[in-house]
């Protein structure tokens, strides 16, 4: 049994056309018991970022304070919003300085450029090392089912409703097969006007 | 920080609710040489007077406009080996938040952590302040260009023009009079070589001070070639 996956998650995240989508399983177990079906793992940060926090539960909420405390204290110090880009770094930074005793957690950063309203995706393992990818991002306990159905369903600059269909898929498809995740999902939907939020209800087993 | 000897303060109130090490540094910078700085909204040019005790030094090798920052640059009145740990701490501090952001601290920023850095040697035990002022120019988070003095008590300003050190007062009211809120770098740079002439003792050339510019984002400073090409100008 790997700590990664005592309590079990499914995430993906991915770009459309001047819009990002961040979506995620709502199942919290420990081990074979199902414990929680409304537990969060996706987090928004602020108006034009969102992370997803895959992994140990404890550590998942953990690190989800230990952000919104740095991007706090950033805020009040500087005077300004946390681009994506800078917010990814400092989580791949945070990450690190646990080498030998680390967060088990495997986050997935979804953002839009506030100015030029591109979208940014950014993935890393569990002690910081990050990859940037244009197309879409997974995390969780049943990653090889998650690239397989968003390898498949996934087309570039789709509009927002269409992600969100996409994504929605992809997900519940990708958990039916994983006896860790599922028991429903939440799907949000960035764009500069604001995000929106849909639950999904899918199999609940 | 202190000997465990010197675990108590050296800078302390006196009955008037001074702090008389804090005015003392200051009358340290005062007798520094004058460096200046004027900031505009394309750009901003920090120099200082870099006159020296003998003919024989080396002049080109005594470095006083120091960059911090591709974007950020210190120069400094008063005690130059005090400067000198100033400009690693920051250099370092610098580093410390690239590494953690990916982004080049903005000025505010780090004028922010060397300001905390000269109160604290003010408030901790066997250390004394820094003998120097520092002008800081450089680019902010919100892409605007910045001047910025930082005192030995810890205290920072903004300014558009100022001059610390020797002559200061004379040359900040030759500043105020000359300085216009839509000056341009250029003209900035031609009113600080005249200010920093104004008071100069005896001949001033391209080798007896050092001017540093953020140009276009980035910070650099001027060789004593360029300073040459600015003073023909001037004549």
């Amino acid at each position: 049994m790997s700590i990664l996956e005592y309590n079990g998650a499914a995430m993906i995240a991915m770009a459309g056309k001047d819009c990002v989508g961040i979506a995620a399983d709502r199942r919290l177990g420990i081990q074979a018991q199902t414990v929680s079906t409304d537990f969060t793992k996706v987090f928004k940060m602020n108006d034009t970022i969102h992370v997803g926090l895959g992994g140990l539960a404890t550590d998942v909420q953990t690190l989800h304070n230990i952000l919104k405390f740095r991007m706090g204290l950033y805020e009040l110090r500087e005077e300004r919003e946390m681009t994506p880009q800078v917010f990814s770094h400092l989580l791949s930074t945070l990450l690190y300085e646990k080498r030998f005793g680390p967060y088990f957690v495997e986050p997935i950063v979804a953002g839009l450029d506030a100015k030029t309203n591109k979208p940014f995706l950014s993935s890393m393992d569990l002690i910081g090392a990050p990859v940037q990818t244009k197309d879409f991002v997974v995390s969780g306990t049943c990653t090889g089912n998650l690239y397989g159905m968003c390898e498949t369903l996934y087309k570039p600059d789709l509009e927002p409703d269409a992600l969100f269909e996409t994504l929605a898929q992809a997900l519940l498809a990708s958990v039916d097969r994983d006896a860790l995740s599922g028991w429903g999902g939440v799907v949000h939907i960035i764009t500069k006007d604001g995000v929106t939020t849909r639950e999904l209800k899918g199999r609940q087993d | 920080m202190g000997d465990s000897a010197y675990s108590f303060s050296l800078t302390t109130f006196s009955r008037t609710g001074k702090l008389l090490q804090i005015e003392y540094a200051l009358n340290a910078v005062a007798n520094g040489r004058t460096s200046l700085g004027i900031c505009t909204e394309d750009g901003v040019v920090i120099a200082t007077d870099k006159k020296l005790a003998s003919p024989l030094v080396d002049i080109d090798k005594v470095s006083k406009v120091e960059m911090i920052t591709d974007s950020t640059g210190f120069v400094f009145s008063g005690v130059g080996p005090d400067y000198r740990v100033l400009v690693r701490k920051a250099r370092k501090s610098s580093q410390a938040y690239k590494r953690h952001y990916g982004e080049t601290q903005p000025v505010s920023q780090l004028v922010k952590q060397t300001a905390s850095v000269m109160q604290e040697y003010t408030q901790s035990g066997g250390v004394r302040p820094f003998g120097v002022s520092l002008l800081v120019a450089g680019v902010d988070g919100d892409g605007k260009t910045r001047l910025y003095q930082v005192d030995p008590s810890g205290a920072y300003f903004g300014w558009k023009a100022t001059a610390i050190g020797k002559n200061y007062i004379n040359a900040k009211n030759f500043l105020e009079k000359r300085y216009q809120d839509d000056m341009e770098l250029e003209d900035a740079i031609h009113t600080a070589l005249l200010t920093l002439r104004e008071g100069f003792e005896g001949e001033m050339n391209s080798h007896n001070i050092e001017v540093g510019v953020v140009r276009n984002g980035k910070f650099e400073v001027l060789t004593p070639a360029q300073i040459q090409d600015y003073l023909d100008e001037a004549n």
